[in-house]
């Protein structure tokens, strides 16, 4: 038992609710100072691209975005399962949590490649496998949504959610080998490659440090949003009151 | 059994299921999810006939020709071991080189392909890594080693 006090700990609202409310800044700046390097890495001091010149630099935005798109889902299934297998609402509210932002950053994907496809490629869009299993990840998310809002019993939206997202996650590892499997306009990866990544460290290097400010910056979104999710849930508890009538 | 093991059982299987399900649909659109053919797919008669397609591969280094006064514009792509000749009316992208690798859709019409659209395919070595592939295989094939 002792190892798993911890958990049930963590696993109690009002706990979790100081946990993630004190979290917030150890995530929050850091993501600034990453991004704000990385960004600044990538803009301005990385060299540009001897075809693409400067427009290879959105890259600095699509690739972490693309990236926090798949983390997001991954997670949202994640703690789906947890919640669906253990009965934890937390683990639910972190998944409901976790939907509008990943569809965000899958929707600033899809935008900024096709800000970048239409002078490369030579289109905005095109159906390939890569850009259509994106575009089915941003749909899931809505799914996921638009289910959760169908329901009004907060107990029962949780357990149908959790079921599309478990069933979503399957969409996950084919946006990411989908530049393998098949012929695909979209390029193969960069940075995750068999012999390494196919770019100099000085455009490498600020790319990981923005694709860790993203991740950093998820985390600090999840505790912010994962809180509003608790404050709904937890409406009518006696700690919420004393929490509101003692400030 | 008690019933935290049986949802987790549950969830089990609706992964199981799912993958499986996906796995099967995706072996048998096998090759209709892929973007396009490269030109050895098109010597071999793979690629629909009478239908419009999408071929891709390396624009010949020195095959491009423009007729002046107009936007028309001929060349080859190749994959190194087959070749299809294009002829495009219209812009083409910026990335659009000799060397280049391309992405044209439209049809064959005795035996030039007529592109409606052509599309500049970029990674990360300049070369789509089919026709990096297909190249290699193709060269090894031709000087008697396998790869």
């Amino acid at each position: 038992m002792g190892t798993w006090t911890w958990f049930h700990k963590l696993a109690s609202p009002p706990h979790f609710y100081r946990i993630a409310g004190k979290m917030i800044p150890w995530y929050a700046i850091p993501a600034a100072l990453l991004i704000a390097t990385g960004l600044y890495g990538g803009l301005v001091l990385a060299p540009p691209d001897y075809q693409q010149g400067d427009a290879y630099r959105i890259i600095y935005l699509h690739v972490p975005s693309a990236w926090l798109g798949l983390l997001c889902y991954t997670t949202m299934a994640t703690a789906a399962a947890v919640g669906l297998i253990w009965r934890i609402k937390l683990a639910h509210a972190l998944a409901a949590a976790t939907a509008p932002i990943g569809a965000s950053f899958t929707l600033l994907a899809l935008a900024t490649g096709s800000l970048w496809g239409r002078p490369m490629w030579g289109t905005w869009w095109t159906w390939d496998a890569r850009l259509t299993s994106e575009l089915i990840l941003l749909f899931l998310y809505f799914g996921y949504m638009a289910l959760r809002s169908a329901f009004d019993d907060l107990t029962r939206a949780d357990r149908a959610s959790a079921v599309l997202a478990l069933v979503g996650v399957v969409n996950v590892p084919i946006v990411h080998y989908s530049v393998t499997w098949w012929n695909s306009l979209h390029q193969g990866s960069t940075v995750i490659r068999s012999g390494g990544p196919a770019m100099p460290p000085s455009m490498l290097v600020p790319l990981l440090l923005s694709a860790l400010g993203f991740t950093f910056l998820y985390a600090a979104l999840a505790c912010v949003r994962v809180r509003g999710e608790v404050l709904i849930r937890e409406r009518n508890a006696s700690w919420l009151q004393e929490l509101a009538s003692g400030r | 059994m008690t019933p935290r093991r049986k949802r987790l059982l549950t969830v089990v299987a609706i992964l199981a299921g799912v993958g499986l399900a996906t796995a099967v649909a995706i072996k048998a659109f096998d090759n209709n999810l892929s973007y396009f053919y490269d030109p050895s797919q098109v010597a071999s008669g793979q690629a629909p006939a009478g239908k419009s397609f999408r071929v891709g591969g390396m624009v010949t280094q020195g095959s491009v020709a423009r007729t002046p006064g107009s936007l028309e514009v001929h060349f080859v792509l190749t994959d190194f071991a087959h070749t299809v000749p294009v002829s495009y009316t219209g812009l083409l992208p910026d990335l659009f080189r000799e060397g280049q690798g391309i992405i044209a859709h439209g049809r064959l019409e005795n035996g030039v392909f007529v592109a409606d659209e052509v599309l500049a395919k970029h990674d990360e070595k300049y070369t789509p890594p089919e026709v990096a592939k297909a190249m290699k295989n193709k060269q090894a094939a031709a000087t008697g080693t396998k790869s």
